[in-house]
């Protein structure tokens, strides 16, 4: 409606290269164009080239290094809960990986959307525009704070200091299978492990959020008010419905984010295999952490095994990632039919 | 229900600019009265002012009293919620809620103020909208999105909107300057069948359409740039448009300047 | 006509501007209450941890707050107000990790940080023993985040390059597609991709070299990005004035467009490297680590700085993980410089 469409579609779609139009038409010009100018932009497409080739590449050589474990594989690789590629005959499986992963994952966006969204519209709608910035600026500090210092922090400073929450969550919500608890509690457990996660998710997704909230066309936000909403009221009818798709794909970057992160998780979680959805405990493990944890002492089929469930998270990672972007373009497209 | 207005002494700032000095006029219920002015002569900030919404924009402040039917806006222990419920406003382009349906649109307003029976609302949404004379256009297809509609007719769906909530006074900032010349005639009929029941304030560029729609006139202007706006004189509409007391106001509505 | 002039019915409220607020001094009181009850709760059962007592008092203050709001100002406004207090929770929320991390990393690493910390490697020593420092460490991470960029920077450019300028139609949206992919790979499967192509397919050892080429993985799609958006926002009218001057192409790119868009891909890369510095999961894979110092990335082990700390915080004795802290401490250190530079240089080129 305003001029803020067209800023968002030069400044986020990166396909339809909006610096084309003023260049001569390579095309019809090509009789002209120079050896050397020739040779620049196919030096330029083979890099472009070139980063297909890096991904096809990562594929195949998972896929490769994968074959030889999977081959000697005893268990089924889907399904088998236990990880014992090291023993002879090997025996293991992804499935209680896979779990961990999601599990962790997903509660961790289940504490730090909410969370983000609020820090978004602190930053949007709450804070003094002056604050703004430098409060954005905080936030995005946070995601530059290396994973390894956030695992080495949430084993020495969180762990002990969750241990007495944990005692009341499963002393008085034991009843929801979630906080059950095996024995007694620990506090490297899964919950910890999520609660670190969800610290390193935070600022992405607030980013994110943010972003979409500061896109929200002033007259429609003018028009809440001028119906006399508050400004929680402002928020839910002309914020949040504008805003809802950028936090989803936000959210699912968090959760891609999530599900790859490694040391933090390596050094909370002590591994284990099994499924359990006692989240209090310390059962279970994640592929990342896994392939942390398991590759000094892994042979030969261990490492081909750590390969073949990194291809797994890979996967899974890409496929939630696309499901992100796909939200994000609909959106773009949806607010340019708008415009 | 319509109300009269008394502005004593209004000042508007935004931050340290002063966009309009103290201003004194009074608006009669159930009239139609136009701002006219050139470009940044404050005119749609004194609107602004009659609902609290000026205040929204960072660094935005008012001082002096806006009465309504005797009560100011800017007393005590006002709360601006309650203000912009009663004083409902149209903006200069059409910002029907993308998301919403056209019923969800109209009855916006109601359901924040917590009506929810559909009897009510679905009562309060034909209503409303024949009150904006959109209801024969879109009664087959209220659940469409309101963004689908034509520029007036998505105008005419805010006209809706402000209305359901039955406010004492409805202020346009030049409601018609988005649209083509029909729906702009069909705007300013609304306008003449909405002044039997509201208190109307209108703010517009075209002249043509002060001297068509309104029974009283403010004529605004700046001296300079960087100086605040000021209202030159506001009359019967018929006597700033052939005879205005003021040079200031001739010049500009013969086109001598502005 | 008669229609639009319905009397308000009682669903809409009163016709009064005035609304009924709570006095100031009762949001205090009600906090203050709140602390109150939870210590008395404290006195009927003992309350476990900090964490506890501080959610505990928060939820009493949330539930007076919104009771008091209702029973005064009404539910609107009490919902207002609870997700106004909330929204500044969820701020606090997202601070007190910040603080609570750089914190705990300046004060237990400070106390370990000192010349001889940097400038000696972990040889022959052990991790009950309190010697020791992180010297190998370092050189192995500024070698390998030098060969990254060397690595990453050229080659992310001309992608970017090749996508603003060249780009049209289906390539340069299926490159466009796999930077984001690219942009999503979890940093370990880097490592283990590095692992089955540079280690176990071509039999190569492990070594820093290794380590750099995960790295770079990780780095492209941030520089391509990053000098996409830069190039960007190159106006159009400089490369039509370049071209009317009969300036080829690709010297009106290199000559003119990259060049005005250089702060910004600067700031782009140092970020990228920061974001890399930090890395320790593909390091894992590929470098395997060493306590000696070598300076070859080339043939033989190296360590690294996030190595460093995953190892020595993996260890139970206290000397092990105070290294970890000291190590961490050089760490963020380094991370937040190279994030201070790009923000200098980014923050230099907008004043010209």
């Amino acid at each position: 409606m305003s001029n803020e469409p067209d800023g968002l579609r030069k400044g986020s779609s990166r396909n339809d290269a909006p610096v084309a139009t003023a260049e001569p038409a390579s095309s019809s010009d090509s009789a002209r164009v120079s050896p050397a100018d020739a040779f620049f932009k196919n030096l330029t497409r083979s890099a472009g080239l070139g980063l297909l080739v890096l991904i096809a590449a990562i594929a195949a050589f998972l896929v490769l290094e994968a074959t030889n474990a999977l081959s000697a594989n005893t268990g089924n690789f889907l399904t088998t809960t236990e990880w014992f590629p090291n023993s002879s005959p090997p025996f293991f499986g992804v499935a209680a990986l896979l779990f961990g992963t999601l599990l962790t994952a997903v509660i961790a966006m289940v504490i730090a959307v909410p969370v983000a969204v609020g820090i978004a519209l602190f930053i949007t709608v709450y804070a003094p525009r002056r604050l703004a910035t430098p409060l954005a600026f905080i936030v995005d500090l946070l995601a530059a704070v290396p994973s390894v210092i956030f695992g080495l922090w949430g084993l020495i400073v969180l762990v002990p200091r969750m241990e007495g929450i944990q005692k009341f969550l499963t002393e008085y919500f034991g009843w929801i299978p979630l906080f059950a608890t095996q024995n007694s509690v620990v506090g490297r457990s899964v919950f910890v492990a999520s609660v670190v996660l969800a610290i390193m998710i935070l600022p992405i997704v607030a980013a994110i959020s943010r972003e979409v909230f500061l896109q929200v066309p002033i007259a429609h936000k003018e028009a809440a008010l001028a119906l006399g909403a508050t400004r929680w009221e402002m928020i839910r009818t002309a914020v949040i419905p504008y805003g809802k798709p950028g936090i989803i794909s936000a959210s699912m970057l968090g959760l891609g984010r999530a599900m790859g992160e490694t040391i933090a998780v390596a050094l909370v979680l002590p591994a284990s295999f099994g499924i359990s959805w006692k989240i209090l405990s310390p059962a279970g493990n994640t592929i990342a952490a896994n392939v942390a944890n398991g590759f000094a002492e892994a042979n030969t089929v261990g490492r081909g095994a750590l390969i073949a469930s990194g291809l797994v998270l890979f996967i899974v990672t890409m496929i939630v990632n696309m499901i992100a972007r796909a939200v994000i373009a609909r959106r773009r497209e949806f607010s340019g039919a708008a415009a | 229900m319509a109300t009269r207005i008394d502005v004593s002494g209004l000042t508007a700032y935004y931050g340290k600019f002063k966009a309009v000095s103290d201003l004194h006029f009074s608006i009669e219920p159930k009239s139609v009265t136009a701002f006219i002015g050139p470009s940044g002569c404050g005119k749609s900030t004194v609107l602004r002012t009659l609902n609290r919404m000026h205040e929204v924009l960072p660094g935005a402040r008012v001082e002096g009293r806006v009465l309504l039917d005797g009560e100011d806006l800017y007393g005590p222990g006002v709360d601006p919620v309650n203000v912009r419920r009663a004083v409902g406003m149209v903006f200069q382009r059409p910002n029907p809620f993308p998301t919403m349906s056209i019923y969800e649109n109209v009855v916006a307003g109601l359901k924040l103020n917590g009506a929810r029976k559909k009897s009510l609302l679905d009562e309060r949404a034909e209503q409303s909208l024949r009150g904006a004379n959109l209801w024969e256009e879109v009664k087959d297809r209220l659940g469409r999105p309101g963004a689908g509609l034509s520029g007036g007719q998505q105008q005419r769906l805010c006209i809706a909107r402000a209305i359901a909530v039955e406010p004492q006074v409805l202020l346009m900032d030049e409601p018609c300057s988005a649209l083509d010349p029909i729906s702009t005639l069909a705007i300013e009929d609304l306008i003449a069948k909405l002044k039997s029941s509201y208190t109307i304030v209108i703010v517009t560029h075209n002249m043509q359409q002060a001297a068509r729609v309104s029974d009283t006139t403010a004529f605004f202007t700046l001296d300079k740039t960087g100086d605040p706006g000021r209202m030159v004189e506001m009359d019967k509409t018929e006597k700033i448009f052939s005879n205005p007391t003021e040079k200031r106001t001739e010049e500009y509505i013969t086109g001598r300047f502005g | 006509m008669s229609t639009t002039t319905v009397t308000p019915t009682a669903t809409l409220g009163g016709p009064s501007l005035i609304g009924q607020r709570l006095p100031k001094a009762a949001l205090p009181a009600i906090g203050v209450g709140a602390v109150v009850a939870t210590i008395l709760l404290y006195v009927v059962a003992p309350i476990e941890s900090k964490i506890q007592f501080v959610l505990i008092s928060g939820a009493l203050y949330l539930i007076g707050q919104t009771s008091a709001s209702i029973m005064v100002e009404g539910s609107r406004r009490a919902a207002d107000r609870l997700v106004t207090t909330l929204v500044y929770l969820a701020f606090l929320l997202a601070v007190i990790p910040l603080v609570a991390v750089l914190a705990s990393v300046i004060a237990k690493g400070a106390e370990r940080v000192d010349i001889s910390f940097l400038n000696h490697s972990m040889r022959n020593v052990g991790a009950r023993d309190a010697g020791g420092g992180i010297y190998h460490a370092l050189i192995g991470t500024l070698e390998q985040i030098a060969l990254a960029s060397l690595f990453a920077v050229p080659f992310g450019l001309l992608v970017a390059i090749y996508l603003v300028e060249y780009g049209r139609g289906r390539i340069s949206r299926t490159i466009s597609f796999f930077v984001d992919v690219l942009t999503g790979l979890p940093s370990v499967i880097a490592g283990l991709f590095i692992l089955a192509f540079y280690i176990l397919a071509l039999g190569q050892k492990p070594s820093g070299f290794a380590g750099a080429l995960a790295l770079t993985i990780l780095m492209i799609p941030i520089v391509v990005r990053s000098a996409e958006e830069m190039l960007k926002l190159v106006p159009d009218e400089l490369r039509e004035a370049s071209y009317a001057l009969g300036v080829s192409r690709w010297r009106t790119i290199l000559k003119i467009v990259v060049p005005t868009a250089l702060p910004g891909i600067v700031t782009g890369v140092m970020l990228a490297v920061a974001r890399v510095a930090g890395e320790t999961a593909p390091l894992l894979l590929t470098i395997f680590g060493t306590d000696s110092i070598n300076f070859n990335p080339f043939s033989g082990p190296q360590s690294a700085l996030p190595l460093y700390i995953y190892s020595q915080a993996g260890q139970p004795q206290q000397a092990a993980v105070d290294r970890a802290w000291a190590a961490a401490l050089t760490l963020i250190v380094l991370v937040m410089l190279l994030n201070a530079v790009a923000r200098l240089v980014a923050r230099l080129a907008r004043v010209r």
